[in-house]
């Protein structure tokens, strides 16, 4: 057994680890379908979907054989590449997003050093899969979404970054894990008020959930840039945008909520409960506010949301050279 | 000819003086005596537009074209007294600050299918007129567009007129070539020039999106063409006519008796409400008065409905605000109200339960609990709506001063109902002209001040108050009594009378079979439908079928008013004004 030597064991480890994170993070976002489902259900006086296995548990099942044999179509007058690379991206980008969430103390995909960075990074690229899934469509209705889209994305982004930069600078480091320790005493949700609350405003809009659902706007783009897609294709937004209220939920309890840290129960379990929370606050939003007019959110989104990050960076720098003279 | 001199006739000799003075006495040709309760006048075809003119800018003026269709008199035998004409085409006016209506009638000949368009002079016109000319094959000279408007463009014949077949299986087997089919989708194919829109400005070209006939905010099949400058609406044309099913051609041929479950049909989601005003025609026609507890239980369902019919308009009215979950509150608060009126009348959405003279059925026992129980239900839930959404600063904000329009807009359109007293306008018939014994109750109208969406949805919940409010009294104090008038023409007649000898068992016999045949006269009634004013125009020839009715719909003017006021919108203001209307396509294309 001389070739498994420790570091062949700690790369199939952190390989495996990834596999089991990837596999975790696509099945999460495809429950969360059905979970919004039933709570959705919960909060607007009715069932949901109970019928498919017991209490509806296999649901699930019966949606993911649906959408794996529906035809899987092309519109002849789409532009091929781009239309199939689209959904690719949507998926790609947000999944590769998960690698730099720390778990637990031993759980995670990769240490990176440029942690919120590579997040940021990889958001800017998602834009690219609505805007090439609403050009490529050939669609007036995909058009209008996928213009849409671009605006809200582009101009959330700027203060999504900043957002977070009060984070990193009372922490000295883009790294998750630093995030994480530095928040030993007190999670960064009290200093930094306002860089959660604007961070959470961006990443709904970012992922579009309602009620930054513009592009998808149902009453009005009857679904937006994906509106051209079936089968698996649309599969892929779809359980995209799940992945990425997962990853929105998982950012924030790393970021403002410490992370893994709480008392008695394991790490693991903490970080769980606490993502779930922030998941439920997404579906919760989505059954409870109707949707604002499309020009009233870039308004809301530049006159509101990028001044406040920048007061809000403003201040954050201002206390720590205060204190560290 | 009545030696008392009522209301009517001074009305009329008024106008009949008004116009002799104006445009001399050769510009009405006569006058007929109907049971419609307004003057109508049959006006020389040379003056209609200056006749119009007159009545549009007197004092108290007639400013609302209320409804504009035709008759096709050639089989029509009992017409003595009136000018030859083998088509009719006839005007309704409505002045709201006299609280009166006038009909005016012109003669056309077979040969000469030819009127001067009014459109310069009522907006509204516009879609009237082109009815007639697609269901008559009548021409209005000088209309900026007479195309189809409710059959397809490739249509061929006009399906109003009387030697148009009114059953399929009176015409050959219907084919479809692929060729076929492809004109029929090209005929569909939207063409900006042909309504007078530019492709491009400055290099840039427009977007014209379609929107709809299948989208979900349309409400049902209704398209509605976009004019888009990025998302700004520059012009758009409303389409309608994929929900026409022709109640008016199959009025026709039904006996009076059983065209009432049509009516159920017309405004969907409004059941009873629809009965109504054919009924109370009916009634009119046959010259029967029912009993109190018959018109105390028209208007407690009538009311009912009205409350379904505007919680289902929150729930969507929201949801188009892109708030989810209202509308499934809404609708399991129409499921309580479904309850009740299931176990009055055994229907749920369609009951067509009222009968001419009185209704199918006595209420039933233990009903007033299970209303009650609805009562006490539903002033929490109305608190909440008003609480959880009309506050919400979201709602607001898309809804605050959008689709605003004035009071003398909605007239100039037609528009009314709640709409139109949205505006300011305190025009409820149930108040102004009370019908079916309104006038015994105690109750309000809201109203509203600007117009816009939000007063429009502000105003229905209030609405659903009121209604709540006439259906407590109804409770309260319902007359004992018979549900059924003591008239020979009460169809079904009484069960009791049928047994008692040969004679009462044929009269019954050919009630129930062929139907009663009403006098030949001419009835209206218009009535205060959950949507706005809802009237049956109907004409008897002495028949077992009516020989025209025309059903005059609030939905379809409401409907084209739209380009009006969405003109600089955005797209989704588009989508929250037409919650706001509350139409539904059945009113509009009937």
């Amino acid at each position: 057994m001389s070739w498994w030597t420790p570091e062949l064991a700690a790369i199939v480890f952190s390989v495996l680890q990834a596999l089991v994170i990837l596999l975790a993070v696509v099945l999460l976002g495809a429950v969360m379908t059905v979970v919004e489902r039933r709570l959705l259900g919960a909060w607007q006086d009715r069932y949901g979907p109970n019928r498919v296995g017991p209490f509806g548990s296999l649901q699930l099942v019966a949606d993911m054989i649906k959408i794996f044999f529906k035809e899987d179509w092309v519109p002849p007058f789409a532009d091929k590449r781009l239309f199939v690379l689209a959904p690719g991206i949507a998926m790609a980008t947000l999944l590769l997003s998960f690698m730099i969430i720390p778990i637990t103390p031993g759980w995670g995909v990769a240490d990176l050093n440029i942690g919120i960075l590579f997040f940021l990074a990889m958001a800017g690229i998602n834009v690219y899969a609505v805007l090439f899934g609403g050009w490529a469509s050939a669609s007036k209705y995909a058009l209008i979404g996928a213009l849409r889209v671009s605006a809200q994305t582009l101009s959330y982004e700027v203060f999504m970054g900043l957002s977070l930069m009060g984070v990193v600078a009372l922490t000295g480091s883009f790294n998750l894990r630093d995030i994480v320790q530095a928040q030993e005493g007190l999670w960064f949700v009290v200093p930094q008020f306002f860089g959660f609350v604007t961070f959470m405003i961006a990443g709904i809009a970012v992922t579009h959930r309602h009620p930054f659902d513009q592009p998808e706007a149902e009453q009005e783009l009857a679904d937006g840039y994906h509106i051209e897609y079936s089968s698996m294709k649309f599969g892929m937004f779809f359980i995209g945008e799940y992945v990425g209220m997962v990853l929105i939920s998982a950012l924030i309890t790393t970021l403002f909520f410490g992370g893994w840290q709480g008392p008695l129960l394991p790490p693991f379990l903490w970080f769980a409960l606490k993502t779930a929370f922030f998941l439920m606050l997404f579906v919760l939003l989505r059954a409870a506010l109707p949707r604002p007019r499309y020009d009233r959110v870039m308004q809301f989104g530049w006159k509101v949301c990028l001044p406040i990050t920048l007061l809000n960076l403003l201040v954050t720098g201002a206390v720590i050279l205060a204190r560290a003279s | 000819m009545n030696t008392v001199t009522t209301a009517n006739d001074t009305a009329t000799a008024d106008l009949l003086d008004l116009i002799g003075r104006e445009l001399g006495d050769a510009a009405v040709v006569t006058e007929q005596q109907t049971l419609t309760g307004m003057p109508v006048l049959w006006i020389a075809r040379n003056e209609l537009l200056n006749v119009l003119k007159l009545l549009r800018r007197v004092e108290r003026p007639f400013s609302m074209l209320f409804d504009l269709s035709a008759v096709d008199e050639r089989l029509r035998s009992h017409r003595r007294g009136l000018p030859a004409s083998d088509f009719t085409v006839f005007y309704h006016l409505v002045s709201i600050e006299r609280n009166a209506d006038v009909l005016l009638k012109v003669a056309l000949d077979e040969q000469d299918l030819k009127l001067p368009s009014c459109v310069d002079i009522f907006k509204n016109g516009n879609w009237y007129e082109r009815e007639v000319w697609d269901l008559f094959g009548i021409e209005f000279t000088g209309h900026p567009h007479l195309t189809r408007l409710l059959m397809p463009p490739n249509w061929d014949g006009h399906p109003l007129r009387k030697d148009y077949n009114a059953r399929a299986t009176e015409f050959d087997p219907y084919t479809l070539t692929v060729e076929g089919q492809r004109q029929a989708q090209e005929s569909l194919q939207f063409d900006p020039q042909a309504w007078g829109m530019e492709r491009e400005r400055d290099g840039a070209e427009f977007m014209f999106l379609n929107l709809g006939p299948n989208h979900p905010s349309a409400h049902g099949p209704f398209r509605v063409v976009l004019q888009l400058d990025g998302e700004e609406i520059l012009d758009c044309v409303p389409d309608i006519g994929y929900h026409h099913r022709g109640a008016e051609k199959m009025a026709e041929r039904q006996s009076w008796h059983s065209f009432i479950p049509y009516t159920d049909r017309i405004d969907y989601v409004g059941g009873v409400m629809n009965n109504l005003p054919y009924i109370l025609a009916a009634e009119k026609l046959a010259g029967i008065e029912v009993p109190e507890r018959v018109k105390t239980v028209r208007v407690m369902l009538c009311e009912l409905f009205r409350i379904t019919s505007h919680l289902l308009f929150l729930g969507t009215y929201l949801q188009d605000l892109g708030a989810m979950s209202p509308v499934f509150y809404t609708f399991s608060d129409r499921q309580r109200a479904y309850k009740v009126i299931e176990a009055i009348t055994g229907f749920r959405m369609h009951p067509a339960w009222f009968r001419i003279g009185g209704l199918a059925q006595d209420l039933p026992r233990g009903w007033a609990p299970l209303m009650q129980e609805f009562l006490n239900w539903m002033p929490k839930r109305l608190k909440e709506y008003d609480k959880a959404m009309m506050q919400n600063a979201i709602v607001r904000e898309r809804t605050k001063n959008i689709a605003a329009y004035t009071t003398a807009e909605a007239i100039e359109w037609g528009v009314t109902g709640p709409n139109l007293r949205a505006t300011g306008c305190d025009f409820d018939l149930r108040k102004k002209r009370p019908y079916s014994g309104y006038d015994n109750f105690d109750f309000e109208i809201p109203l509203g001040g600007n117009g816009d969406v939000f007063d429009r949805g502000q105003l229905r919940i209030e609405e659903m108050r009121q209604s709540l409010r006439i259906i407590q009294q109804c409770v309260n104090h319902m007359p004992e009594g018979d549900y059924k008038a003591d008239h020979p023409l009460t169809t079904p007649p009484p069960r009791e009378r049928m047994l008692e000898h040969i004679e009462t068992l044929i009269t019954h016999f050919v009630q129930v079979s062929w139907g009663p045949r009403l006098q030949p006269n001419e009835s209206l009634q218009m009535v205060e439908a959950t949507k706005g004013i809802n009237s049956y125009y109907l004409t008897s020839d002495g028949n077992t079928a009516s020989y025209r009715t025309r059903i005059r719909t609030p939905s379809f003017a409401h409907l084209q008013q739209i380009p009006a006021v969405m003109r600089g919108g955005f797209v989704p203001d588009l989508i929250a004004h037409l919650g706001s209307i509350d139409f539904v396509m059945g009113d509009a294309d009937r």
